[in-house]
């Protein structure tokens, strides 16, 4: 009748997808090169909405691409280094064979290599793209930084991931924008707001990594290719824009002179530059303009170092954006050598404290353990031998909590010796129903300014309060049906006996109605019955978001019982201790 | 002689010399396959070789006189060369082995030559990389040679190519030897051909096994086979008679017995034990190291150095003149350092915010990783850590299915917490995911709960109903298994499986009579005529009108009356059903009249006007399942002829002539007057197990055994207008409200639910459904709850019955 008959497959889903093996030939590339040009372009299989239609009828598990992302594909120009590579691997080879070390050379000189800059730009059209990109990168760079140099992946990748997560962290010093840090077991969490983007990264702890077996490096160091060159041009512009100089440099050439000495001891001449700028102790130099203004501000204070003041006044500009950016401003801290002197130094940095450690622990110490000025001398370990009087000795996570809580957390918890209050993450925000454990009610009591002292025994009181009502939250719903039916066999037992044992009329008691009680059950059961008419459809999804809700209910209870029953444990313990003092 | 070379050199492939040796054997000639390997090779000399070969078989005669006049090197210098080789135990005789098997042919040369060439070849290929040593080995050995000697050898390896180096590797070794010179190496060819006779080629032999011929000879004429008239007989005396029969071999080409010689049969010997087939080898000969540490002092050659060793190379001033010029001109230049470490610029100087996602709009950008909560602190407050069944719960699972990925741990000072172990494993999932998850974008609605559930009138408003319990009619022992209310109100009858029948007061649950009947009550129905006091009671397979005595005397006198005067119609018809008048006892009781069903009865129920009867009787197998009595002229009639499936239950309708019948799945209307379907219902539930039909006539609930409810409204469709399934267990029973828009469904899980069902006059409108209450007082015994429900005639109560024995009144 009308027209041709249509054929299967032939429109729709099916032609906008892809299966992997044919893109791989339409490509004429081999797996190994496909996989790294997906990584690189950043192309991801998509997971059709009707597989079976994609896939032409068949139900066989397969992955599939965009048809345009292919073709998308067919014109890069990557593809064709991979291609000269491979001939360029072939030609090596033989030469090797051949015994041909001359050719050998010289083809090793002129190996084929490839940028990435085009695909930098072409993924991320806008910097603020980038940005917010950006986290895989760093997380990806920091734990290449921390590999040995040998074996697992080239050493020149390992330097330059140690280089940009070390200019990565001078602008973070030098933006102050630190938000967030979380001593998890896994590494140290760090969260900055960079251009109004959130971005997460983890470092690990300096640890030698025992390198799993089934763990892809090749994958791992295609990453990493594409993390670094996106990370140094997202470092380039973030330094302009802070009017950076870029390849950083320190500021204050005459310090460091004076420090000669020791550094030569420390480094090689040749690393020595690099060493110093990851030891985070100074602050980078600025293009010309922006230097002037603030040298122009710091003949106001001509007190202190140079180098301090300049700093001081660019903290103050960005005192007014944000009290917490301040918020180590004029302490001066100390790092004992067991503490991990990178992330305190770079966190104490980030938030305007000076910080400064032994001599031979690192390179770029600025001031001496016998400092008088020195507030804060972080140590992790049970005593220390020599005290002096007029600083606190603390334990790391006072540094921690503090960037988290927002504000200068009393210090008697964190003493050397004593046990730690709990580190919470950060990262959670609690929602209505959720569990919020007491220590975070304590730091919210405390960041509104509440007294510790007298803020302990509400909030226990609070906490049970809390607890209590979360229960009876949780258990109303299952409880209103039981209640009902309890109310009901009690009343109908009341008239029962009424009826057959007691003849004689006793005086009534005015029973108290309750009526909010009441009404809260008329509308309970109102509720269960119209739940009763619900379309099957609805029913099964309002039974699963109900289900859904009530789990959560039941481990915030499970999580309110633990802690309950763990105080409750811990309870004489600590009024022993409290005799005692 | 040919022939004897040839086989010489095949038996020694086999290991059963007892045995006759067929031509198989030239298969494994290693140096056939040589030659069915080269085919250029041969078939461009073969022809030359051919034409040799002649020449060589006339010479046949003489050679081996030479030969057996021991060292001479005089004549034939290249035979001479190898034998030598022979006599000093030089290295071709391991190739060949065939030297001393004693013949005394050329062809044996011919075929070492063969050999060599073969082995030469080969060993060519393999040393091709060590000529250069050998090269070199030699000169250096040759010192210790004549320099005669070495002259020679030189032009000789001129001429021999690949073949010198072989040579005079041997030659060099037994260094004392004089090697005569200038051979020619092509005096004697030594081609790979074996047989000359037969110039079929290597070829299988049987292929001639049904022609007369064995092959062609070199002129073309054909080869017959020689005339063999052996049987096995013979075979046999042969083997027993000859002394040589063991010795004596097939020549396949040829098709003649060749017996062997004594050598020939020795080298066999020798090399089925894996011996050298040279006698005079020794293959343990002290090695002679060529190149010690020993420092010479003499060179290895005096070999004058050559003039171009002296004079600047022309052609290498010529190339260098032409790369001086071109750096002159700039053409080349030096190559630069090459920059190792990235630079980096900026990329965004020209942003075009356009081109975002301009790519496709199908892109999703990959989801951020989750951030990390409490439990994964280094030290967390102590509800997060795990309990040790947790623990050991979380070590169970498959990795897979844990809801965390680590185990909490609290550590008591940041200097004890260790390296974490995934944290490599975890980048790279993060890694896998990115580039090999699919992903797709879903559209998650934010559904509010409270949003999904239907508005409906509030149950307040669609008062009255029974909202609470207010009787209990306790006496039964038993299931109750029907109960039914007097069309007054007044009175509530219960039938119970411990075959009583009570009569209660509705309004003060007194039982003001038992009746004991003679088995489990399945039913009671009271005529719904308020002018008639007869109650129907079934049990087994008998229904007996009861005739309770309560309530207005005058009633309950007309309805004995209305028995009594009952007159025998002139010609008894055959019943269905026995009719009887109880009389003494019973009638003391109040039984009425007794009909006697010929299967048990399952349910009664009496037609609006008090005159019907209908009674089922469920049969999976006969026509007889329901029957309808008129009780005035006490007749009875099979209202179906056919049956329709297991009949669950019947009914009248209130006010037309329907009558409806609920068989497992469907619910049927018939048209009693036309008699005929109208109707077929289908309730999309697996086992009906009541029916109602509403007072208005235009609507029909069923309750099924599958917890389902279903609402058909006539009018509409045969597919239920509603299906609800607000109960958890099996419905038994529905009920109607006569006047007020209220049903209710008594269930097995205990409970009586009561719905506001309300149908409108208005045809347009759909009747409105609203559960009010779910009334519970009846417990639950042997998994059966609620049995019967009805409903007050009047009033907005409604009755239940229960397995525990009791009727409940709920107002």
């Amino acid at each position: 009748m009308g027209g041709l008959q249509k054929k299967k497959y032939e429109s729709g889903s099916a032609t906008n997808y892809i299966s992997r093996n044919k893109a791989r030939k339409k490509l004429s590339l081999s797996l190994a090169d496909f996989r790294r040009l997906c990584i690189l372009k950043g192309i991801y299989p998509h997971e059709p909405k009707h597989k079976k239609k994609v896939n032409k009828g068949s139900t066989a598990p397969r992955t599939f691409y965009l048809l345009k992302d292919i073709r998308f594909l067919l014109h890069e120009p990557i593809v064709g280094k991979f291609r000269e590579y491979k001939i360029f691997v072939r030609k090596l080879r033989k030469a090797y064979g051949k015994a041909e070390w001359s050719g050998v050379q010289r083809m090793k000189e002129n190996k084929p290599a490839y940028k990435l800059d085009h695909i930098i730009k072409e993924r991320y059209p806008t910097f603020i793209d980038a940005v917010r990109d950006v986290d895989d990168a760093l997380s990806m760079c920091f734990l290449f930084s921390t590999f040995a140099r040998t074996g697992k992946c080239h050493v020149q990748t390992i330097q330059l991931c140690r280089r940009l997560g070390v200019e990565w962290m001078n602008y973070i010093i030098a933006s102050r924008s630190l938000r967030k840090v979380f001593l998890s077991i896994k590494g140290i969490y760090y969260q900055a707001e960079v251009l109004g983007q959130t971005i997460t990264w983890i470092i690990p702890y300096q640890f030698a990594h025992d390198h799993p077996t089934d763990v892809d490096y090749r994958v791992m160091a295609t990453f990493t290719e594409l993390y670094t060159t996106l990370l140094g041009f997202v470092n380039f512009r973030l330094y302009q824009t802070l009017n950076l100089v870029y390849p950083p440099k320190l500021d204050g050439q005459g310090e460091f002179s004076l420090k000669s000495e020791c550094e030569e001891d420390y480094a090689l001449e040749s690393e020595s530059y690099s060493e110093k700028l990851a030891a985070l102790s100074a602050s980078l130099a600025r293009t010309v303009p922006s230097v002037e203004d603030e040298e122009a501000e710091l003949d106001h204070f001509p007190a202190e170092g140079e180098d301090l003041e300049k700093m001081e006044t660019r903290e103050k500009m960005e005192l007014e954006q944000n009290k917490q950016k301040k918020l180590f401003e004029g302490l001066k801290f100390f790092l004992n050598r067991e503490v991990p002197r990178e992330s305190l130094a770079f966190v104490i940095r980030c938030f305007g404290g000076e910080v400064s450690w032994d001599k031979s622990l690192c390179i770029g110490s600025t001031y001496d353990e016998t400092d008088e000025t020195i507030t804060h001398h972080i140590v992790d370990r049970p005593t220390i031998d020599k005290q002096y009087i007029n600083r606190y000795y603390i334990q790391p996570q006072w540094v921690y909590d503090c960037v988290n809580g927002k504000i200068l957390l009393p210090v008697e918890e964190y003493f050397l010796g004593v046990t730690l209050p709990p580190h919470l993450s950060p990262f959670v925000e609690e929602s209505e129903g959720d569990y919020v454990p007491p220590e975070k009610l304590k730091l919210l009591a405390l960041q509104k300014g509440e007294k510790p002292q007298a803020e302990e025994d509400e909030e226990e009181e609070e906490e049970e309060d809390d607890e209590d009502d979360e229960e009876e939250d949780d258990q109303s719903e299952d409880e209103d049906e039981a209640e009902d039916e309890a109310s009901l066999a009690e009343m109908e037992e009341k008239r029962a006996q009424g009826k057959s044992l007691s003849v004689k009329v006793t005086p009534g008691k005015v029973k108290p109605e309750n009526r909010m009680r009441t009404e809260q059950e008329e509308k309970a059961e109102e509720k269960r019955l119209a739940i009763m008419m619900m379309k099957k459809r609805e029913k099964y999804l309002y039974d699963k978001i109900m289900f859904g809700k009530k789990r959560h209910v039941r481990e915030a209870n499970k999580l309110a019982a633990k802690r309950k029953a763990h105080d409750d444990a811990n309870k004489p313990d600590k009024k022993k201790k409290k005799k005692k003092c | 002689m040919i022939f004897e070379n040839r086989l010489c050199k095949k038996i020694i492939k086999t290991n059963r010399p007892r045995r006759r040796l067929t031509f198989d054997v030239i298969d494994s000639n290693p140096h056939g396959r040589i030659f069915s390997m080269r085919p250029t090779h041969t078939g461009t000399m073969s022809k030359l070789k051919n034409k040799k070969r002649n020449l060589e078989e006339n010479e046949d005669e003489q050679l081996p006189i030479f030969d057996k006049d021991g060292g001479k090197d005089g004549p034939h210098l290249d035979d001479g060369d190898e034998d030598q080789g022979d006599l000093s135990e030089s290295e071709e005789s391991v190739f060949s082995g065939l030297e001393e098997s004693g013949s005394d042919s050329d062809d044996e040369e011919e075929e070492e030559e063969d050999e060599e060439d073969g082995s030469e070849e080969k060993s060519s290929d393999v040393e091709e990389d060590k000529t250069d040593r050998q090269l070199s080995a030699k000169e250096v050995i040759k010192p210790q040679t004549d320099v005669q000697n070495s002259k020679e050898k030189k032009k000789k390896k001129k001429a021999a190519g690949k073949e010198g180096g072989e040579e005079s590797v041997v030659a060099d070794r037994d260094s004392g030897l004089q090697i005569s010179s200038q051979v020619d190496e092509y005096e004697h060819d030594t081609s790979d051909e074996e047989d000359i006779r037969n110039t079929v080629g290597n070829i299988p032999m049987e292929w001639y096994k049904d022609y007369p011929h064995i092959g062609y000879d070199l002129d073309g004429k054909k080869l017959f086979k020689p005339i063999r008239n052996k049987d096995e007989l013979d075979e046999f005396l042969d083997k027993m008679e000859n002394p040589d029969y063991w010795r004596t071999v097939q020549d396949k080409m040829t098709g003649a017995d060749i017996r062997l010689s004594d050598e020939q049969v020795d080298l066999v010997h020798r090399l089925q034990q894996g011996k050298f087939g040279d006698v005079n080898f020794n293959e343990y000969e002290p090695a002679i190291d060529f190149f010690s540490n020993e420092v010479m002092i003499h060179p290895v050659t005096n070999r004058p150095q050559d003039k171009r060793s002296f004079i600047p190379s022309l052609i290498e001033k010529e190339k260098v003149g032409k790369l001086v010029h071109a750096i002159k001109m700039g053409w080349i230049k030096p190559r630069r350092p090459k920059e190792t470490t990235p630079q980096y610029y900026d990329l965004w100087a020209k942003e075009d915010p356009n081109s975002i996602l301009g790519r496709h709009k199908m892109h999703v950008p990959a989801p951020k990783m989750k951030l990390p909560g409490h439990e994964e602190s280094y030290n967390p407050p102590p509800e997060y850590l795990m309990s040790e069944e947790e623990r050991l719960a979380w070590e169970q699972q498959d990795p897979e299915d844990r809801k965390l990925s680590f185990l909490p741990q609290k550590f008591a000072c940041l200097r004890a917490v260790p390296a974490y172990s995934r944290f490599i494993h975890e980048r790279f999932e993060r890694c896998l995911d990115l580039y090999l998850c699919p992903r797709q974008r879903k559209m998650r609605v934010n559904v509010n709960p409270e949003d999904l559930i239907p508005k409906l009138p509030k149950p307040k408003d669609l008062q009255p109903f029974p909202t609470t319990q207010s009787l209990v009619y306790r006496g039964h022992s038993s299931l109750v298994r029907s109960i039914s209310v007097s069309p007054s109100g007044q009175w509530l009858v219960s039938g119970s499986d411990d075959c009583t029948v009570r009569f209660w007061e509705v309004s003060t649950a007194r039982c003001l009579k038992t009746v004991e009947v003679g088995g489990a009550v399945k039913g009671v129905a009271w005529n719904p005529n308020p002018s008639i006091c007869l109650v129907a009671v079934s049990y087994d397979d008998t229904v007996v009108l009861l005739n309770p005595g309560l309530g207005d005397r005058l009633v309950c006198t007309a309805s004995d009356q209305l028995i009594s005067s009952y007159e025998e119609p002139e010609e008894v018809k055959d019943q269905l059903v026995q009719w009887a008048v109880a009389e003494g006892e019973g009638h003391e009781q109040g039984h009425r009249l007794i009909l006697k069903h010929p299967k048990a009865v399952r349910q009664v129920t009496w037609h609006g006007k008090g005159d019907y009867l209908a009674c089922v009787m469920p049969d999976n197998g006969s026509s007889l399942q329901v029957v309808i009595h008129q009780v005035s002229k006490r007749r009875t009639q099979n209202p179906f002829r056919k049956n329709k499936g297991l009949v669950q239950c019947v009914s009248f309708h209130p006010i037309r002539p329907y009558f409806f019948v609920a068989t497992q799945r469907y619910v049927r209307v018939y048209n009693l007057i036309k008699q005929e379907l109208t109707k077929k219902l289908m309730a999309n539930c697996k086992w009906i197990s009541s029916m109602a039909i509403h007072p208005g006539g235009d609507n029909v609930i069923c309750g099924s055994y599958d917890c389902r409810l279903a609402w058909f409204d006539l009018d509409l469709s045969t597919k239920p207008y509603k299906v609800l399934r607000h109960h958890k267990k099996a419905l038994r029973s529905v009920a109607y409200h006569r006047h007020y828009p209220l049903f209710a469904s008594g269930s097995d899980d205990g409970s009586v639910i009561v719905c506001h069902g309300m149908v409108y006059n208005d045809l347009l409108q759909n009747p409105l459904i609203v559960p009010v209450k779910v009334l519970k007082g009846h417990t639950i015994t042997h998994d059966l709850g609620v049995l019967d429900v009805t409903f007050h005639p009047t009033q907005p109560w409604v009755f239940s019955s229960g397995s525990d024995g009791t009727v409940r009144l709920f107002t």
